[in-house]
Order: C-alpha cells, then sequence, then structure tokens
C-alpha cells in the first residue's frame, strides 16, 4: 500500500480539516500543493495571455500552456495535437456532439424522421452513462431523428456484451460507452465496444472521466476514436477538461464553438478555420488551469497511477469486506478485479429488525449523519437516471477511494452506518 | 448537537409517518420528485362541503426529512377536527411554513427533501380545476 501519511502532506486540505475522512473523490478530488503552486506560479510570475504576447511572459505562458498538453497527451497515449483543452467533462462531450454532427463527412446527416419512419442510423450507448455523456447524445438523436439504444448490465455490474453485439450493427453511426461506472465502479472493456464498433464502421466514444489518473488509460490500446475527461477527479483544478481526438478525424472536424484564436481567415462574412486542435479552443482558454493539470499529470506520474490503483484495489477489498458485516445492506458494485475504487450501496435494513444495528436507513439520511462527523460520502442518483432505474432503486449512497485514503478511513464509514442505524432503529 | 436536525420529532414522524395512506375520493392530487435522489411522493386532499379540508394523505418513500415533512404538513392541512385548512390557505403556503413547521435547520441540501411534500401539494393546486 502507499504511505498514506506521506501522501496526505502532500495535500494541504487534510492539514485545514485534520479529522476529514473523504471518500468522495468519484465526484471531486483534492489537490496536491504542487498544483497549486504551479497555477500560483502564473498568476504571481508570469500572467499574460498565449499565443498572442511578443513578450518574454507571454512566450512563458504559451510554452507552459503547451507543455500541460504535451503532458497530458503523454499520459493517455496520444500527441499532443489530439488533445483539446476543455472545460470539462460535459463541455468536451457536447462539443463533440455538435462537431460531428457539423461535420458531413463523418456522420452524414440523415433527414428528420417522420412520426412511422423506420429510422437508419443508430446510435448505441450503454445504460451505465453519466447524464454528460448520455443526453447531449439524446439530444442528437432527437435533432437528427436516430434511434438510441442502450447496453444493459449483465453479470457482475459489468456491461452484457452479448448484447451489445447483438445492438450494433451496420446502422449504428456512434458507440459510446463509459471507462469506469461512477456509480458501480465497474472498469468495461471499451475495447471490446471498440471492436465491434470499428468493424461496423462506427466511432467509438468513451467517457473516462472516473478512469484517467485512476487507472492506466491508453487511448490506443482502448481503441477509442474519441475519449474525454475532467481535471478535477484526478487532483486537477476544476474548470480544465480534455477532449482527445484521433489526428486525422479531429483534422476533418469544423469548430463548434467559434470566436477569436481559431480562424485562418476572416471577412464580413464569413471564416476559415485553422488547424486542430487550436480550431476546438477559441476564445481566452482556462491558462492556469491547464497548468495545473499538467502539474497533476506530473504529480500521478511520480507516485505512479498503477500504484494508486493498487492501493485503491486493496481499500475496495476492505470495504467489500467490512460492509458486507452489515446486516441489510444492498452493495452496488463491480466485484474487486474490475473496480476503479468506487461502492453504492443502500442500507434497507432487515424486515424484523431485531437490535437497533438492523435498520434502515435512506441515503440522503446516511449521508448527513456521517457528514456530521467529518465522514465525506455521497447520496443520490450520481446524474446515472437510467442505471439507476436498472438496479431498482432512486438513490444510492456511495464512497470512494483515491491514494490519499487508508483503512481507518473506511472503518469511520462503518462507525457512521452504524450511527445512523442506531439513530434509526424503531 | 450535530445531529439536531434529526430531532426525536422528526424521528417519530418517519417510523409512524401519519396519513400515509391513498385516498379514492379527493379533491387535490399531486405529485413531487426530489431532483437529487429520485425520490417520489404523492399527495391527496379530500375538501368538506364548507370548503375546508377534511382529509389529507401521502404516498411515497424517502429519507427521514421528507417523510415527517409529509406526515407533518398533512396533519397541518387538516388541522384539528372541523378546523381544517381553507383552499385559500393551501395557497398561502410558503417554503417558510415547512422549515417553520419542521423546526429545524434545513441546508441547502437538504431543501429538497424539506420541500417534497409541499411540492407535490402545489402541483396538486396547479391541477386543481377551480
Amino acid at each position: 500500500m502507499l504511505d498514506t501519511k506521506a501522501i496526505k502532506k502532500d495535500f494541504p486540505i487534510f492539514e485545514h480539516e485534520k479529522d476529514l475522512v473523504y471518500l468522495d473523490s468519484a465526484a471531486t478530488s483534492q489537490t496536491p500543493q504542487v498544483v497549486l503552486d504551479a497555477m500560483n506560479g502564473y498568476y504571481t510570475s508570469f500572467r499574460s495571455n498565449i499565443h498572442r504576447g511578443l513578450y518574454k511572459m507571454g512566450e512563458e505562458a504559451s510554452e507552459a500552456y503547451e507543455s500541460a498538453r504535451a503532458s497530458v497527451a503523454r499520459f493517455i497515449g496520444a500527441a499532443p495535437e489530439e488533445i483539446v483543452l476543455t472545460s470539462g467533462a460535459t463541455a468536451s462531450s457536447n462539443m463533440l456532439v455538435r462537431m460531428l454532427e457539423e461535420s458531413g463527412s463523418i456522420f452524414p446527416r440523415t433527414p428528420l424522421g417522420f412520426q412511422g419512419e423506420s429510422l437508419e442510423d443508430e446510435i448505441v450507448a450503454t445504460v451505465m452513462e453519466h447524464h454528460a455523456s448520455l443526453i447531449p447524445l439524446q439530444e442528437l438523436a432527437k435533432r437528427e431523428g436516430l434511434a438510441i439504444k442502450l447496453v444493459p448490465v449483465g453479470l457482475a455490474y459489468g456491461i452484457d456484451y452479448d448484447a451489445a453485439e447483438k445492438l450494433i450493427t451496420p446502422k449504428t453511426k456512434i458507440v459510446a460507452c463509459v471507462l469506469a461506472s461512477n456509480v458501480l465502479g465497474t472498469i468495461n472493456d471499451v475495447r471490446r465496444l471498440a471492436d465491434l464498433a470499428h468493424k461496423v464502421g462506427a466511432l467509438m466514444i468513451v467517457d473516462a472521466t472516473e478512469a484517467v489518473g485512476h487507472i492506466p488509460v491508453d487511448v490506443k490500446k482502448l481503441g477509442a476514436d474519441f475519449l474525454y475527461f475532467s481535471g478535477h477527479k484526478m487532483l486537477g483544478p476544476t474548470g480544465i477538461g480534455v477532449l482527445y481526438g484521433r489526428k486525422d478525424l479531429l483534422e476533418a472536424l469544423p469548430p463548434s464553438v467559434f470566436g477569436g484564436g481559431i480562424v485562418e481567415k476572416v471577412t464580413g462574412e464569413s471564416a476559415t478555420w485553422t488547424s486542430s486542435p487550436k480550431r476546438f479552443e477559441a476564445g481566452t482558454p482556462n491558462i492556469a488551469g491547464a497548468i495545473g493539470l499538467g502539474a497533476a499529470v506530473e504529480y500521478l506520474g511520480k507516485v505512479g497511477v498503477e500504484n494508486i490503483h493498487a492501493h485503491v484495489r486493496e481499500l475496495t477489498s476492505y470495504a467489500f469486506e467490512k460492509l458486507a458485516q452489515i446486516p441489510g445492506i444492498h452493495v452496488f458494485a463491480a466485484p474487486v478485479e474490475q473496480n476503479v475504487g468506487i461502492i453504492s450501496f443502500t442500507i434497507d435494513g432487515l424486515p424484523a429488525a431485531a437490535t437497533a444495528l438492523q435498520a434502515g436507513v435512506h441515503p440522503h439520511d446516511l449521508a448527513q449523519i456521517a457528514g456530521d462527523s467529518n465522514v465525506a460520502i455521497r447520496a443520490g442518483h450520481h446524474c446515472a437516471a437510467p442505471l439507476m432505474q436498472t438496479l431498482g432503486v432512486p438513490a444510492t449512497a456511495r464512497a470512494s477511494f483515491y491514494l490519499y485514503n487508508e483503512k481507518a478511513d473506511i472503518d469511520a464509514l462503518i462507525e457512521a452506518i452504524k450511527k445512523a442505524q442506531m439513530m434509526f432503529a424503531k | 448537537m450535530d445531529e439536531e436536525i434529526y430531532k426525536e420529532n422528526i424521528l417519530d414522524h418517519n417510523r409512524n409517518p401519519h396519513n400515509r395512506e391513498v385516498l379514492d375520493e379527493y379533491d387535490l392530487r399531486g405529485g413531487g420528485t426530489n431532483p437529487t435522489c429520485g425520490d417520489e411522493l404523492e399527495l391527496f386532499v379530500k375538501l368538506g362541503e364548507d370548503g375546508k379540508v377534511t382529509h389529507a394523505t401521502f404516498l411515497g418513500s424517502g429519507c427521514a426529512i421528507s417523510q415527517a415533512g409529509a406526515s407533518m404538513l398533512t396533519d397541518k392541512l387538516k388541522g384539528l377536527p372541523g378546523q381544517g385548512m381553507t383552499l385559500a390557505g393551501l395557497k398561502l403556503l410558503a417554503p417558510g411554513d415547512i422549515y417553520s413547521m419542521l423546526g429545524i435547520h434545513i441546508s441547502p441540501g437538504r431543501v429538497n427533501c424539506a420541500l417534497l411534500a409541499y411540492r407535490a401539494l402545489n402541483d396538486g393546486l396547479k391541477n386543481a380545476k377551480a
């Protein structure tokens, strides 16, 4: 396991909140001092706009911004020109859908279907998708008259790959899949879906938001045509994210957000676009955020993502063992071998609870009572409503683990659960 | 101290909610969903000939705050026998009334829980013919 005492020293939050038990990294992770220092360095010693200033600071800022792009690229096995810096995974996902829609070449427009007309093109996603991935595709489907099909959950909270094989057909134009589920923790076999997608000429879009910085991610090995994630779930600041696109695909796409810095030539009537990825970064970007993300990637590289995953796996396994001892608990999570470090659960209680420790507790009440003991977990539908419908629960409580967590944090969670059960005992 | 939100009366209403049943005959019927957790609640109101609430019930599951809120709100609508609230009175209810009724501090994260039954009531008022 990692030396969490040493690691915690890298994160000022644990100095500020000495008894914090932070089990909500799947919502947002904490920030190491090196990331704060990198951003502060920009603001205090070379703040200026990028790609414009012909003075020393301007060059320094441009270099720092581009070097962050290069670090991110290396981190996921991509080339720098395949990395578009965005404001986060949601922006990446929305932009991408619009870019694909606007480009006639990659994604042929189909006429809007009248009612009852058989619709030709299809989008295949999974029922595990986060709303940020699913809703832009749903809206695209509505606008363009496409059908959208969801691959269900199969065994052990994984994707039903047999169903995927049947759903992905020559009609399929896009296959979208989350690499790691933000509810179940499942690390999906994206490569398997990518191969199915490519066999029928469809594009493979991967939401890697809960995965990058938690497990090794290589866009080429995954067979991803596009892949996106947020900086803030991998030790970076909020407001920065990434859209990876395979070089040849990105080069063929038009921008979907327009403004300064993306043009070659502008007249009173129209404009032509500069090369990718600059073409997709209109306006002054989140320069400090990009520099912070670059520093986060360097930090993660130093600790080693493999080491982080091994550490988290041990915590996940320990949590499974401890949670299983709570009467009336229902765990919704992939087995430890396929889990990124996220466990959802409900405390249903036993029908005829004989002792206080068999009482049921609603996820919201649990999260509040845990929060009162400074144990941070999440409760709700986790922006994955279709998955919750599949699981047959309106909400779950969710604990997620990262490099700074230790077994004592899980013990604290178990204590909080017991405390809540005592309060709710009949 | 920290658990002030889970006062004994809140826990009591949650354990043994009042008026938790479906009304076959009603004058108002409305539903609400808590967008943060997907909990759903339905609220029914029956008015007497004098225009005052005679029956108020709810159905649905949720956290202690939403359940206690629904239990207490339906009690409040009915009032003592013969002293139910009027339709005009229902329309005047505001979120502040619900918070005072619960008598606990409602943090921003729990507003949707506290107001679930109130939103169902307003949905019912919106659907009402007159």
